[in-house]
């Protein structure tokens, strides 16, 4: 767990200075004892008020320093635990943007976002409370170990036989949990996964009337959750209380020892009451440790977790590729296979020139996205290569290689802003670029709609646009980009006709040449393009203009014939 | 659900107050529990502190050589065995308990939470962020259970120690107990004062949490969109600038909340010299058999108690530092179940088999007050009309359906269905006459057996297959590894395969009535007129409102509305729109605009 605690480095020094802060009070309180027995030996038993007064003062002033101490003790804790929290974080946040599409869809977004607040949160409480006492109690035991052998080498292996016991039992405490700490915290992913899944289908759940099983759904995965939290309590519960016991039955075999030795004449009743006193502060030391060992337990659990997603490897770019191609565009026999082994698309082999209309049609679940996404490398070809510029695709540095690329992707993206923070993401002042991007996408009278026009405020998801408005928003934000590729995927499927022929007729007239890729299922949509690729299953089963594909691809004459017997003839 | 409108109460101390007390009565709940935990932790605390009673007589009678009484050390040895396990056992059961309280109130909770949410009108969800909410459900609820543990577990068992040991020391000398029993408040006091400076601080780190979520929740589920614009560095630095914001919160709550421990420690090592103080002067000057006479001895033990004493205080106090970290997450929780729910109107009654007559008068709608979207929305269909719904973007048809599945409430006019006016007839049967597609999908996380039975969870599988054949949906579905049982979620089909499942949805529902937005948008146009067919078979007699694009989809529908800027504004049949040479006729052309120009 290497990356999760190089994240402590930053904070070297509150971790080393929180624990000393600590120990010095516990120092102090240390000293109390001797001064209560100066007051009781000189005080009382010489009956001198002066003393009495000046030990009591001496008492209070303790007290105080040790008091600052504590303030600076706490204050690094909390200084290095926030900020460690704050760094974990920080970089689990840039690993989940940097990690490639195939690994974060595997971790699904619940699960990931558990890890970003819960776990860490975990982290950050077993860290505080580490640095609070992790130095202290194990300096005390070690202290009233140290002090018994010197009264008592032999009664003193008492001392080290309730240790050892101990750290055996806590050893074992811990091993158990912590795996059930794992599920626990999985189980809360499941918790979390409903209840995100209720909050961005609640208009299907309605519908459907089916708010009653989704209540009992989550009740009862909420259930298997307390059940199992519970399991994994009943044992860690299990810590204090065993201290508690060994410690007590350690002190009645130290008595035991320690009445032979007086028996005997080896040992005096006070050493024994000394060695009393010892194993009594070893116990209220040891408990503390075991609930400090609980929070470890369970922050180390939520570590690994963390970790898990940091191991997620980054997306590669620049690598050497001496592969060419003489097309500006080409997908060389290109073949997808998705994680579970099911083949995504085969045999994907084709050529682009610059400028070009490259029109994707083909049924429901062909593989006309996977194809286009290939380009912008959101998900890498299993074999074969694609090329861009003559070079393949995964030796450019991956920011270059999206720069040239503008796509609007099947689901529109609408982030929380204004609508022009949601055009030009990158938060360029560019207001000459952001209308024409505007205006290119038919966006004009959604800016228009709206009060404030450009800086009008977007929900998340764009909930204050319909359908279509959100399209072109999406569509605005890949032409703003003014990229050499321009990549619309299915992204007027909710426009109607007269917009969606604007919107393709504004972008053929754009002032530079950019090869556009069309996804869609409109017939309509692609027939104007120089190059119409008809897909099915997974395969090209035709690549040509509308007339070539007319005479020689069945496919495409099924889907222009299906389109043009309903829309067209009259 | 207690306190429907109770939000205008904001008075913060008030608030604070309600908090605890709800949390209570959360608690009351498991009062069969609560009862066993502290008895057991009353035993626990008599064994603990009779323990150093036995050890201190046994001690006595180890006097020195030849001069041990093993027997009588034996007897008190074997009662001190018992008493140690005694007490380990009955602490176990106190912290069971104990974790089993707080993992129910915590659970219980989050259900209300999650049912209230199902009863919150769509109006609330629509104006929050997931991740938000999330935040509040899952992450508020997390931490609200870890400070209920440690509250439970260690106040109670701090209480009773301090009744124990005050006891005790009363029996010993009375105004000692008296100097400890009337300093020790202080420390309370102090604790309260802190705790109470901490909690605004515990409340803005929640949401500070909460808005960090919300943007993590963004990002996360549009990874792609993300990718292709390179904005993870603007928003790695939105996220830097929350993150910032977060940590010094965080750091001001934990560090000043962290300071209620030392205070406390200062004030009782002030009363333990109080302690050491008085009673030193008490055995000087007060005559030894004189009434508050004390010797050195008890002295030692009165010190000891008051150490004893004053570690619950510590317990007490720290776990109130817990506890306002949670009572912050608690306060967030208590906000979502104080939201207003839909307003049910007594009128309402189930209804089933609608046939479809819809009204609709004079209806006005705005989704925020001061913009005016849908108004004098005026129209009739009779049962077994086909409408269709054509318009630009943004025209109020995706409205209209949230007005027609009364997600929404108008705000003036009557919507009525066979007459019956739609406040009169219970949403949740409403709806369950009104089969439902979205252009957006939703797929969750299941199977997909599971993912097409959402609306009859009874159906067999036979019927599940035939919903799915109807739907088109078959045929890939059975290309899927493991089929009908292959888990699949938001990623991993295209959007057209999450189309059909949706549709597959309603096809097993078999509703009277049908509203499809742009459900088939992401369907190739061979396998949508399959569908159409089968939509076509299942609303036989019936109506259904279908918003599409494609004049394909809609050619067929009895009435076409062309709806524009809210409103309507053609209505008829195909051929008679395309008679009238109006918005129809020209939306209608682009399409064979587009042909002939070859997609220009």
């Amino acid at each position: 767990m290497n990356k999760v605690f190089s994240n402590v480095k930053k904070y070297k020094k509150e971790c080393f200075l929180a624990p000393l802060c600590k120990l010095a009070e516990a120092l102090l309180e240390l000293l109390v004892p001797l001064f209560v027995a100066d007051i009781i030996n000189r005080g009382v038993n010489g009956g001198d008020t002066g003393v009495i007064i000046k030990d009591a003062i001496i008492i209070v002033a303790l007290a105080v320093v040790g008091f600052g101490f504590s303030i600076f003790g706490q204050y690094f804790s909390a200084k290095a635990a926030t900020g460690f929290s704050s760094e974990v974080r920080a970089g689990l946040y840039k690993k989940l943007l940097s990690a490639p599409l195939s690994e974060t869809d595997k971790m699904g977004v619940s699960s990931m976002l558990t890890r970003m607040t819960s776990d860490i949160n975990q982290m950050q409480s077993g860290l505080n409370i580490a640095l609070r006492l992790l130095l202290r109690s194990p300096f005390v035991v070690l202290g009233a170990f140290v002090c018994a052998f010197l009264i008592d080498a032999e009664v003193s292996l008492v001392f080290l036989a309730t240790i050892l016991v101990l750290s055996i039992a806590v050893v074992a405490i811990m091993k158990i949990t912590m795996p059930k700490y794992v599920k626990a915290q999985k189980l809360l992913d499941d918790v979390a996964l409903s209840a995100r899944e209720n909050l961005t289908g609640v208009r299907v759940i309605r519908a459907f009337g089916a708010e009653n099983d989704e209540v009992k759904t989550y009740e009862a995965k909420n259930a298997k959750l307390e059940r199992f939290q519970n399991a994994a309590g009943k044992i860690s519960a299990l810590l204090n209380p065993l201290t508690f016991t060994i410690v007590n039955f350690a002190i009645v075999a130290l008595l035991w020892c320690g009445a032979i030795k007086v028996n005997d004449g080896v040992l005096s009743q006070g050493m024994t009451i000394a060695l009393y006193d010892y194993m009594s502060q070893i116990l209220i030391e040891l408990v503390k440790f075991a609930n400090l060992v609980v929070s470890i337990s369970r922050a180390l659990a939520s570590a690994r977790r963390v970790q898990s997603a940091l191991d997620m490897p980054d997306e590669t770019s620049g690598i050497e590729n001496d592969d060419t191609s003489d097309a500006y565009i080409e997908f060389r026999n290109v073949g997808v296979t998705y994680a579970d082994g099911s083949t995504g698309v085969k045999n994907i082999d084709f050529k682009a020139n610059k400028g070009e209309t490259i029109g994707i049609i083909g049924g429901t679940g062909s593989g006309k996205s996977t194809v286009v996404n290939l380009l912008p490398r959101l998900y890498d070809v299993s074999e074969g290569a694609v090329f861009l510029d003559g070079k393949d695709v995964r030796s450019y540095p991956l920011k270059e290689l999206r720069k040239k690329i503008g796509s609007a992707l099947q689901r529109p993206a609408i982030f929380k802003g204004t609508i022009r923070s949601n055009v030009l993401p990158l938060g360029e002042a560019d207001e000459e670029r952001l209308s024409s991007a505007v205006d290119t996408a038919q966006a004009r009278d959604v800016v228009n709609a709206k009060e404030n026009g450009y800086d009008s405020v977007l929900e998340q998801n764009g909930r204050n646009l319909s359908g279509g408005q959100k399209q072109r928003i999406s569509v605005a934000r890949a032409i703003a980009k003014r990229p050499e590729v321009l990549i619309l995927d299915d992204s007027s499927s909710a426009l109607d006709n007269i917009t969606d022929l604007k919107l393709r007729r504004a972008i053929k007239s754009l002032d530079y040449p950019v090869t556009t890729f069309i996804v869609s299922q409109r017939a309509s949509s692609v027939l104007g393009a120089d190059k119409i690729i008809v897909m099915d299953e997974g395969g090209i089963v035709g690549i040509g203009t509308a007339d070539e594909l007319r005479k020689t691809c069945a496919v495409f004459r099924e889907i222009e014939d299906s389109q043009s017997s309903s829309e067209v003839r009259k | 659900m207690s306190g429907k409108n109770n939000m205008s109460v904001k008075n913060a101390d008030v608030k604070n107050k309600g908090v605890i007390k709800r949390l209570w009565k959360y608690a009351s709940k498991f009062r069969a529990a609560f009862v066993v935990s502290l008895v057991a932790s009353a035993i626990y605390v008599a064994f603990s502190l009779i323990l150093p009673i036995i050890f201190g007589k046994a001690t006595d009678l180890i006097v020195g050589e030849d001069n041990v009484s093993f027997s009588e050390l034996i007897a008190l040895l074997i009662y001190a065995l018992c008493a140690a396990a005694g007490a380990g056992i009955s602490q176990w059961i106190t912290e069971i308990l104990c974790n089993k309280i707080s993992n129910g109130i915590t659970a219980k909770i989050r259900d209300d939470a999650f049912a209230k949410l199902q009863k919150v009108p769509l109006k609330y969800l629509d104006g929050r962020s997931t991740g938000d909410v999330l935040s509040v459900e899952i992450g508020d609820a997390d931490k609200l259970s870890d400070g209920l543990l440690l509250g439970f577990s260690r106040f109670f068992t701090g209480i009773i120690t301090i009744i124990g040991t005050l006891a005790f020391m009363f029996a010993i000398n009375p105004v000692i107990a008296l100097v400890v029993a009337g300093l020790t408040p202080i420390s309370l006091l102090t604790a309260k004062f802190i705790t109470g400076r901490t909690y605004g601080l515990f409340k803005a780190q929640s949401k500070l949490t909460g808005e960090q979520t919300a943007l993590v929740e963004e990002t996360l589920s549009n990874l792609p969109t993300v990718k292709a614009y390179a904005t993870e560095e603007v928003n790695g630095k939105k996220f830097d600038n929350l993150n910032e914001e977060l940590k010094t919160t965080s750091f001001k709550a934990l560090f000043f909340s962290s300071l209620t421990n030392p205070s406390t420690r200062l004030i009782n090592a002030v009363v333990y010299a109080a302690v050491a103080l008085t009673g030193a002067l008490l055995a000087v000057n007060v005559p030894q058999g004189a009434f508050l006479a004390v010797t050195a001895g008890e002295i030692l033990s009165l010190l000891s108690y008051a150490n004893r004493y004053t570690k619950p205080f510590n317990e007490i106090t720290s776990v109130m530092t817990e506890l306002t970290g949670a009572k912050a997450c608690a306060a967030r929780l208590f906000e979502i179940l104080d939201e207003a729910e839909e307003v049910h109107s007594p009128l309402e009654k189930p209804v089933s088999g609608l046939s479809g007559d819809v009204n609709i008068d004079d209806v006005c709608f705005s989704y925020v007050p001061d913009k005016k979207l849908i108004e004098n929305f005026n129209l009739s269909v009779k049962s077994g009309t086909k409408v269709a719904i054509v318009g630009p973007t943004g025209c109020g048809k995706t409205t209209l359906i949230n007005l027609l599945m009364r997600f929404y409430d108008v705000n003036s006019g009557e919507i009525r269905y066979d007459d019956i006016p739609i406040t009169e007839i219970k949403r949740q049967s409403l709806r369950l006459n009104i089969g439902m597609v979205l252009q957006e999908t939703w797929i969750r996380k299941a199977s997909v057996y599971d993912n097409v039975r959402i609306g009859r969870k009874d159906a067999t599988r036979e019927e599940v297959i035939d919903a799915c054949k109807l739907a088109n949906a078959h045929g890939f579905i059975t290309r899927l590894e493991g089929g009908y049982d292959a888990i699949i979620g938001e990623d991993g089909l295209s959007a057209g395969q999450k189309q059909l499942l949706c549709i597959a949805r309603v096809m097993l529902c078999l509703p009277p009535m049908l509203i499809l937005d742009e459900a088939t948008s992401s369907i190739d146009t061979r396998t949508e007129m399959k569908i159409q067919r089968a939509f076509d078979t299942l609303t036989a007699g019936k109506t259904s409102f279908i918003v599409a694009h494609r004049l394909s989809t809609i050619k067929s529908a009895d009435v076409i509305l062309v709806m524009k800027d809210g409103n309507v504004i053609e209505q008829g049949t195909h051929a008679e729109l395309l008679e009238k040479h109006g918005f129809y006729y020209d939306l209608y052309n682009s399409q064979y605009a587009a042909v002939s120009a070859k997609g220009a």
